[in-house]
């Protein structure tokens, strides 16, 4: 009798514990759906969508028929001379953005990091253009350097500069770009700053007190303990920035309009034009997963550089 | 006393150079709302008048008929609400299984937050607008609100805040026999209060300053936000510099509210969200 009855019990409690572990199941995903479902449905589908979509042919028209193309929108990629620019353009704007940004953004949290007043205060002002609409401060922008009329001009003829530059809308390319470029900075470097602050909060007061003690000069005493101890922090900077410069899209709209004749074209203007222009959905994706790849390969460099940090 | 000389002129320098970088900094703005009081004839006069000895206070009332910018800022306001409520809600109560919760495929799922936390939109948006006009979303102002409102770094975000509240606090609560529901809204948000203040700006200024997203999806001239609604203002009367640059100022304004009150957990969110990746 006892011996039948033990498995029973144990049995018993078996069932139980498996249906508080069920319950305790339903309660933890109860919490995660109402997020999950969004982000699966309107994010992660896309995502997987996307990289189909690549391989895939289609005008967006339910009357015409989706066709499997292979490799073919890749292979029409490389020889689309406006993709070939426009993976230049993303690319020399993100390898001159970058550590130009770093720099400014650098520089700023040391000179903020010091024990001044209205310190808040100057903080604000610096990170103010970073939450600035777009559209506002592009509009404003363009006017300043309006090459006929502009007070940034006005500014250089009155300082006896000849053959004013024409900034956005020069046909010297880098010209263009450089007008780009200079906004980029002015927009980013206030978010990096704090970054960089925060950064600054975790250098040893002592290894400073140290270099002093040997007589190390202020610039001695940034390239030798700031800059070293700031590693980490310069990586994540140098990770964001990248990413941010790859994707971008409203600042060329803005300012230069992809011109002149589309020599400032970018890659996720063209991602664009291929879908809503010419109605190549398939194409417009391949473009995509090159930006896609670009970023997978900062993110990987990421992931390698924190794991040797951390070792 | 040498020693002390040389800090205190070092210390000019720091406060010189501050001034002149915030000055340049601050200058489009101020050149915004110079303009923004001027006739368009005397936007670009030259040498310039800061402040316009004739201000046209009228391109403050001539923007609200030349473009229906009440509607554009109400359409906004909605979808900046409703946006940031959900991403609130949905992202502190995901965030709680997360960091307090175990069960089955918790590593799994939020992996897929994180693969995807640096992946940018601009990659899957052509394939997601396809998806949504699918579903009949196109031209709605709630296709917006699925875009945004449930992002990976929001989830993210509050998991790290909530990674940082002793676990021994939601034990003891459940001895005491609060459910799981309860130990959320009675203990974890009110503990939450500056992360959910920086997710709030966050979202808050994102979705307010958005203008790739509106332009993929709203075309209909009742139902476009702030952005949309001023970048078009902007391509059809160029040369209306002095309204172009009022609708601009009052396109700042909110977020500079916003970001002036909250600004204290603003960069203490970047700081921690920033550091930790």
């Amino acid at each position: 009798m006892q011996t039948t009855q033990r498995p029973a019990v144990s049995e018993a409690v078996a069932k139980s514990r498996k249906k508080r572990e069920l319950i305790k199941n339903v309660v933890a995903y109860s919490f995660i759906a109402p997020n999950f479902v969004g982000f699966a449905v309107f994010t992660l589908v896309p995502m997987v969508m996307a990289v189909a979509l690549a391989f895939l042919s289609w005008d967006g028209s339910t009357n015409n028929p989706i066709t499997f193309v292979g490799i073919q929108n890749f292979i029409d990629l490389f020889q689309d001379a406006k993709f070939r620019q426009a993976l230049i353009n993303t690319v020399a704007y993100a390898v001159i953005t970058v550590p130009l940004t770093m720099a400014a953004s650098l520089g700023l949290a040391i000179l903020l990091n010091q024990q001044i007043r209205a310190r808040n205060f100057f903080r604000t002002m610096m990170f103010f253009p970073y939450v600035a609409s777009m559209v506002a401060v592009t509009a404003v922008w363009n006017m300043l350097f309006n090459p006929a009329m502009g007070p940034v001009n006005m500014i250089l003829s009155g300082l006896g500069v000849e053959n004013l530059p024409r900034w956005s809308v020069d046909n010297n390319w880098f010209i263009c770009m450089g007008t780009v470029i200079l906004f980029s900075i002015w927009k980013f470097m206030g978010y990096y700053m704090i970054i960089y602050l925060a950064g600054l909060q975790g250098v040893n007061p002592d290894l400073y007190e140290a270099a002093a003690l040997d007589g190390a000069s202020p610039w001695q005493r940034f390239w030798y303990v700031t800059l070293p101890q700031l590693r980490p922090t310069t990586f994540f900077v140098t990770v964001m920035l990248t990413i941010q410069c790859f994707k971008v899209y409203d600042i060329f709209l803005m300012i230069t309009n992809f011109g002149p004749g589309g020599k400032t074209r970018v890659l996720v203007g063209n991602i664009y034009e291929a879908a809503f222009t010419s109605r190549k959905f398939g194409y417009s994706s391949a473009i995509a997963m090159v930006l896609f790849v670009l970023v997978l390969i900062v993110t990987l460099v990421q992931f390698r550089g924190e794991k040797s940090m951390n070792e | 006393m040498k020693e002390k000389s040389g800090i205190t002129g070092g210390r000019i320098a720091v406060y010189v150079i501050l001034i002149l970088l915030s000055v340049l900094t601050i200058i489009p703005f101020a050149w915004m709302l110079s303009a923004s009081l001027k006739l368009n004839k005397d936007v670009f006069a030259w040498p310039m008048e800061w402040i316009p000895s004739n201000p046209q206070w009228a391109n403050y009332i001539n923007i609200w008929t030349k473009i229906p910018l009440l509607k554009y800022i109400g359409n906004t306001a909605i979808l900046t609400v409703v946006v940031t409520l959900l991403q609130l809600l949905t992202s502190s109560f995901a965030a709680y299984a997360f960091a307090k919760l175990r069960f089955w495929g918790r590593n799994l799922l939020f992996l897929g937050y994180i693969a995807t936390i640096a992946m940018p939109w601009q990659v899957y948006m052509v394939p997601q607008f396809m998806m949504m006009s699918g579903m009949g979303l196109n031209d709605k102002l709630i296709a917006m609100v699925c875009l945004q409102a449930f992002s990976a770094f929001g989830v993210f975000l509050m998991k790290q805040f909530y990674d940082g509240i002793p676990d021994e606090l939601c034990e003891a609560a459940r001895i005491d026999g609060l459910s799981e529901y309860g130990i959320w809204a009675k203990i974890m948000l009110p503990l939450s209060k500056p992360s959910l203040a920086t997710l709030t700006i966050f979202t808050f200024v994102n979705t307010w300053n958005d203008f790739l997203g509106p332009l993929l999806y709203l075309h209909t001239d009742s139902k476009k936000t702030l952005q949309l609604g001023l970048r078009m203002f902007i391509g059809q009367y160029s040369a209306e510099y002095g309204l172009i640059m009022a609708a601009s100022v009052v396109a700042l304004i909110p977020v500079l509210i916003v970001f002036l009150a909250l600004q204290k957990y603003f960069v203490q969110g970047i700081a921690s969200s920033g550091l930790k990746g």
